[in-house]
């Protein structure tokens, strides 16, 4: 069980004098609290995997420091780490029986017999692997096998922290849940701090307090869902997350309007001060955005199609080049594809170059 | 569906049939034919039965214990050459590197034995072991061992075998590279979290998903080692006496050396059917290993 710090840590495959750009780890300083529960969000390739493996020693960082409850681990072996790791696909040891496989980290470690047994049997009644306990493992389905691999990550009770490598993705759906939950409870019940990668919004979401969001090698937000949800840092964790994600659209800022295809909307904040030649855009989550019968006061767009999602629907317009989702109220119709815009100007985000921009109350 | 009836097709499987027949079901069924008769030359042949079988398997008679003892030794230096290139090969495979271009240095060097003709890696040793002009014989006489691969029974195993080693290690240790570079990484970086011991690695991952190389490796060096002939023919001759005449030496002092046909046939079809019988059965016990098991847990559940 640790604090885990990141100080200026980054990595690069072509050694550290490979320019920045090309580092697959863009240096970060950051703190992951012990027994924090985080989830590791981004599109495959953007470098979670390889914040994973250093974290967990498994790749030594070509620059900075990780310090685990303030003492520096940067050069320690993965075993001395005292870290638990499940992989994407299952890792299991051919010639043992499910009993053995998760048994084998405890027994490396030289744990007394009647500990090993005490904790295998909790694991196992924990992941219903009770009745294959005495069989081989190779003869299990890919389920049972990451259910071992997770199994095995979970079976030492001491360790600083647990990282998953999105290891639900062989799982099928039903499973994946139930799986998901049974993590979440023990991360209540053990206090650990853990670590989840994942490229699947819904799956951070619903197991993290703290989502980092990752991109292009660049740890680019990290927050509670919430407000990942409704501030986002970067236009990135903007379309990212939510489903539809966020409409962002080039835009002139001008203190408290923005001005879209020469029509103005009205804004929460003063924005008086934007970087120069900086490329302006702003964010608006289609939750935050109703379509209404066109009229003069409202930006007008093209209805394109409109999908339900059961709980909610959504329209997909389009204003001049640029295109947009909305929220379609309950018994809205229109003759014709004509709408008209109604933005809710406190959920309005300004962007320059990307990043959002604070603006004054 | 119905089908067609077209007996011209036939003609489509004929020159398998015909290039079968004539390069191994017509020779094969000649040795039978051999090993039923006896000939005086002359092209002259006499119906003896089963006669020489029974001879052969017989030790109390001429070629039934000449049968029988370079049987033994062929089971022996089989058994010797896969207790040694087995665990060497594994060792080699192991300590090669995983990548950069030293992998194809050492390929390359592990390669070089296996592309040298039989009969010229004997000439080597056959040469290399002399005690008055060969590097190694020379070397061990001056050093105090009296080392004689001619007139010394053990002198002439050791250099045999020796040079099978020498030979066919890296055979073995070729199969079990391949099969080491098939474990995917997160299998190291799972035992590394594991805190498994180098050994632990070795027995609970690579060992393992090595097993399907290695029964290739022990099926193909079992083959090869009991059908061997031409290096030990070429360093020793079988000698000294008889102590390194293995069967197929045997059979072809038999066939060419006494013009027996009929017990030469005799020995060859009995020759030809340990082979697959031990082949067989090592195969079946190597791949149902596994598979018994999870059938009667399958009865059992």
């Amino acid at each position: 069980m640790a604090r885990i710090d990141l100080v200026d840590l980054g990595h690069s495959y072509g050694g550290d004098h490979a320019p920045i750009e090309s580092f697959a780890l863009k240096p970060v300083t950051m703190t992951w609290r012990q027994g924090g529960a985080y989830a590791l969000l981004g599109p495959s390739g953007c470098g979670k995997t390889t914040l994973l493996n250093l974290i967990s020693g498994i790749i030594t960082p070509s620059r900075g420091k990780i310090l685990f409850d303030g003492a520096d681990v940067t050069l320690r072996s993965t075993r001395e780490r005292n870290i638990a790791q499940v992989f994407q696909f299952p890792v299991i040891y051919d010639t043992m029986t499910v009993g053995q496989n998760l048994a084998f980290p405890l027994k490396n470690r030289g744990v007394p017999r009647a500990e090993i047994d005490k904790r295998v049997a909790d694991i196992a009644r924990l992941l219903d692997l009770t009745p294959d306990l005495n069989r081989k493992a190779t003869r299990l389905t890919a389920d049972a096998k990451q259910k071992i691999s997770l199994g095995r990550g979970l079976v030492r009770s001491d360790v600083a922290a647990i990282l998953f490598d999105e290891p639900l993705t062989v799982i099928d759906p039903e499973l994946k849940w139930q799986l998901r939950s049974k993590l979440k409870a023990l991360h209540r019940e053990l206090d650990l701090t853990m670590i989840y990668v994942t490229h699947d919004q819904t799956e951070a979401l619903t197991f993290a307090d703290t989502v980092v969001v990752m991109h292009d090698g660049r740890v680019v937000q990290s927050g509670t869902p919430a407000e990942l949800f409704e501030k986002p840092a970067h236009t990135f964790v903007g379309y990212f997350i939510g489903s539809p994600g966020m409409n962002i659209v080039p835009a002139v800022v001008d203190g408290r309007e923005a001005r879209i295809d020469g029509h103005v909307i009205g804004l929460h904040r003063n924005y008086g001060v934007l970087p120069a030649g900086a490329k302006i855009e702003i964010g608006v989550r289609p939750e935050f955005v109703d379509v209404a019968p066109p009229a003069s006061g409202l930006l007008s767009a093209t209805i394109e199609r409109i999908d339900d999602l059961g709980r909610i629907r959504f329209a997909r317009v389009r204003v001049g080049d640029a295109k947009f989702a909305a929220r379609v109220p309950p018994g809205f119709s229109v003759p014709d594809n004509a709408a008209g815009l109604v933005f809710d100007p406190a959920h309005v985000h300004v962007y320059a170059d990307s990043l959002l921009v604070e603006g004054v109350g | 569906m119905d089908k067609t009836i077209n007996q011209k097709a036939w003609f489509l499987v004929l020159p398998v049939f015909l290039v079968v027949a004539f390069s191994a079901i017509l020779p094969l069924m000649t040795v039978v034919n051999y090993s039923m008769q006896d000939t005086f030359g002359n092209n002259q042949f006499f119906w003896n039965g089963v006669g020489w079988f029974k001879e052969l398997l017989d030790p109390s008679t001429d070629l039934g214990s000449r049968f029988f003892a370079s049987l033994w030794r062929n089971l022996f230096f089989s058994g010797v050459i896969l207790a040694i290139e087995v665990p060497l090969g594994i060792i080699v495979a192991l300590s090669m590197p995983r990548e950069g271009w030293t992998v194809a240095a050492c390929l390359v060097i592990l390669a070089l034995p296996l592309l040298i003709p039989w009969n010229v890696v004997g000439t080597i040793w056959q040469i290399f072991g002399r005690p008055d002009i060969g590097l190694l014989g020379y070397t061990l006489n001056h050093l105090g061992l009296n080392y004689n691969y001619v007139s010394n029974d053990i002198d002439a195993w050791v250099t045999v075998i020796v040079m099978d080693v020498w030979h066919w290690t890296s055979l073995v240790a070729l199969l079990c590279y391949a099969g080491l570079k098939s474990i995917p990484d997160a299998y190291y970086q799972a035992a590394q979290i594991d805190g498994a011991s180098r050994w632990a690695v070795f027995t609970a991952i690579q060992l393992p998903k090595m097993n399907r190389v290695l029964l290739i490796a022990v099926l193909l060096r079992f083959m090869d080692s009991f059908m061997i002939y031409t290096e030990p023919f070429v360093v020793t001759g079988g000698g000294p006496g008889n102590s390194t005449t293995f069967i197929s030496i045997e059979l072809v002092k038999i066939a060419l050396g006494q013009f027996d046909l009929g017990k030469a046939a005799a020995l060859s079809l009995v020759y030809n059917l340990i082979i697959l019988i031990v082949c067989w059965v090592f195969y079946t016990v190597m791949t149902n290993a596994g598979v018994d098991r999870s059938r009667k847990e399958g009865v059992a559940s």
